[in-house]
């Protein structure tokens, strides 16, 4: 599915380079559940920044699929993530004017699809996440839980390989929290592969596997899928989040 | 890539800052306003002057005799030089010449005469005439011709009379062609009546003359050798001041004139008064151009300044943009758009105002159809070059912001706030 190979990062600040990422390995599946986690500033921002084609990196190699990632023009890179990824973030970033039908939408109308077909698709995703009667709300009339909901069918409309989240719960309340980790579940089943990044282990807890990042570092790359019932009651990781 | 969530879009963010778009719109308005006006009224001014030379021939030169200022070949100063017969052949014979009109007023320079029909009688002007003539002042006819080659000829007793004779000598309801009319006791045959182009003054005139065969006048009234003016127009490819130059020249030869002696032979020349006219027209409208284009630009420029803000503000709306495929061309062609509407609804707005401004003052001016102003109009053309302005203008002031906003990486658009 995707695979980073000794993946460098540096940011210029001032005089200063912060090398972002170290040699960062990283191999992930067809329809893997994963969850990126690290303290604030240990990269993590960084790598799905990277993954998502929102930035460049400085060495090594990342393939998205067989594709390599690398120096592509800007023009590639908004086909690229349009076609293969869908981006779920903290602040849901929907468009405030315009309505959930048409914020899911918008991926479509980038891909030249006629605006009655592509309301008719985001109709189908709009039912899929449970807010069929809310089409023609704007964002400002719907609570956290229904906005990120209209973001994940929002990422879903263009049948990307790769969903990234970020934080994708950071803005709800516990329950509604456990109400969008079930629809992601529920899509990862699906086979869609899902990256979520995360510094809540109860999260991290819902994914099968977890890659822990430390000043640029990859902690444990491959730590045990099963492993996690444990992880989440794990005393250190919850301080570090 | 037109979409009607597009223009929807458009409309609401352009809707989300009220206040902001009406004020930035008001520029544009003003601009397109001032813009208008002053077209509309440079052209009116340019109609209205333009009308009061209706129906004249504008490469028109006149000449006539006056005094003498300066010794010549034996002959004293301040001797009065009076036109000739032999003139008329001499000035036909120059290369510069089209048609000449030599011309004789009965009793001289503004008199009047008393001409009668069946016991009516009033005040005229009468001239003698050549058939070309109708070159130099052009008339339309109620009825009728103008004097021709062979009523000069045969010296036949015919008379062309102005629209006010007939108003005032004849009933209501009688037609003058082939009626005899009495001027100074001889009687004349009318065989056409003029309806002028001309207005005010001048077309008052015209309609109170008589127009007499040159050679008949000649005869009836023993008139001795003289032409009291020239009245000519210049051939294709001869300018006005080098028609004056042979004229001159030619004549101050036949009547013993010192060729320095610029006040013995009187000229008018039209051609250097249209010259100059048309010189302050052309000033007029590239003035109009240039101050409203200017003002134009002012609103123009804050267009292009409202939407840079405008681009700042959504820096993070088009890094989510960009994260879910948008490529930069459709960004900058999102914004150039926005840009564009925002300037043509305010200035297509603005020419409607303008264009109902221009017809109110039209509204009043024409009922003075004597003032050098007429009813102000802007062609379609020149609206539609407008509105082209205004396109390629809005345009123009997106492209900056637009391709600011295209050029921020995404992941920094993201992080914006």
């Amino acid at each position: 599915m995707l695979r980073l190979d000794k993946v460098n990062k540096y940011y210029r600040v001032g005089t200063h380079s912060l090398h972002a990422l170290r040699d960062v390995d990283i191999e992930i599946a067809d329809g893997e559940f994963v969850a990126i986690m690290g303290a604030s500033g240990s990269g993590k921002s960084t790598l799905l920044n990277i993954l998502g084609i929102l930035d460049d990196y400085d060495s090594g190699e990342y393939r998205l699929g067989d594709t390599l990632i690398r120096n592509l023009s800007e023009r590639k890179a908004a086909n690229y993530r349009n076609r293969f990824i869908g981006f779920v973030f903290q602040s849901f970033n929907l468009l405030p004017f315009k309505t959930a039908l048409e914020n899911i939408a918008l991926p479509l109308y980038y891909q030249g699809v006629t605006r009655r077909k592509r309301n008719q698709i985001a109709a189908q995703y709009l039912e899929r996440v449970g807010l069929r009667d809310w089409a023609d709300h704007t964002p400002s009339e719907m609570s956290g839980g229904q906005k990120q909901r209209v973001a994940i069918a929002r990422a879903l409309i263009s049948k990307p390989r790769l969903i990234l989240a970020d934080e994708p719960t950071g803005a709800l309340d516990s329950e509604t929290s456990r109400q969008i980790m079930d629809l992601l579940s529920e899509i990862n089943a699906a086979g869609i592969t899902i990256l979520v990044v995360t510094h809540d282990s109860e999260v991290a807890a819902r994914t099968r596997r977890m890659i822990r990042l430390k000043d640029g570092l990859v902690v444990s790359p491959h730590d045990a899928g099963a492993s996690h019932p444990q992880l989440a009651r794990q005393p250190q990781t919850a301080a570090e989040s | 890539m037109i979409d009607l969530d597009n223009w929807r879009e458009i409309w609401a963010v352009l809707r989300s800052n009220r206040l902001r778009t009406i004020l930035t719109a008001a520029g544009v308005f003003w601009g397109i306003l001032i813009l208008m006006l002053m077209l509309g009224f440079g052209s009116a001014m340019q109609t209205g002057i333009r009308r009061q030379s209706k129906g004249m021939a504008t490469n028109l030169l006149f000449v006539w005799g006056q005094n003498t200022t300066k010794a010549y070949e034996g002959m004293q100063p301040n001797r009065w030089i009076r036109f000739r017969h032999s003139d008329i052949d001499l000035l036909r014979t120059l290369p510069g010449v089209e048609w000449l009109a030599p011309r004789l007023q009965l009793g001289g320079w503004m008199s009047n005469f008393n001409v009668s029909y069946e016991g009516k009688t009033g005040a005229f002007n009468i001239f003698a005439d050549f058939p070309e003539f109708k070159h130099i002042v052009a008339f339309e006819y109620d009825a009728g011709r103008f004097i021709n080659d062979r009523d000069i000829a045969e010296q036949r007793k015919v008379v062309v009379i102005g629209k006010a004779v007939v108003d005032e000598l004849y009933p209501p309801g009688v037609n003058p062609i082939g009626t005899y009319i009495k001027i100074s006791g001889v009687y004349f045959q009318v065989v056409g009546v003029t309806r002028t182009l001309r207005t005010g003054q001048q077309g008052d005139r015209d309609a109170h003359t008589l127009f007499v065969p040159f050679t008949t006048l000649k005869t009836a009234f023993h008139i001795n050798d003289r032409v009291d003016f020239f009245a000519m127009t210049a051939r294709p490819g001869t300018d006005g001041p080098e028609l004056e130059r042979q004229v001159r020249e030619a004549l101050q030869k036949a009547h013993h004139v010192a060729p320095d002696d610029k006040v013995a032979i009187g000229s008018f020349n039209m051609f250097v008064i249209f010259n100059k006219l048309e010189t302050i027209f052309f000033v007029l409208w590239a003035i109009s151009w240039i101050v409203g284009g200017a003002t134009l630009l002012a609103g123009v420029i804050g267009v292009s300044n409202i939407m840079l803000i405008t681009v700042k503000e959504r820096t993070k709306e088009f890094g989510v943009r960009k994260a879910l495929g948008a490529p930069p061309s459709v960004i900058v062609g999102m914004l150039i758009k926005e840009s564009i509407v925002l300037t043509a609804a305010a200035g297509v707005f603005g020419i409607v105002v303008g264009t109902g401004m221009l017809a109110a003052a039209g509204a009043i001016l024409e009922k003075v159809p004597d003032f050098p102003l007429a009813a102000p109009v802007v062609s379609l053309q020149t609206a539609l070059v407008a509105v082209g302005v205004l396109i390629v203008a809005g345009a123009l002031a997106g492209i900056m912001p637009a391709s600011h906003a295209a050029s921020i990486r995404p992941v920094e658009a993201l992080r914006a706030e």
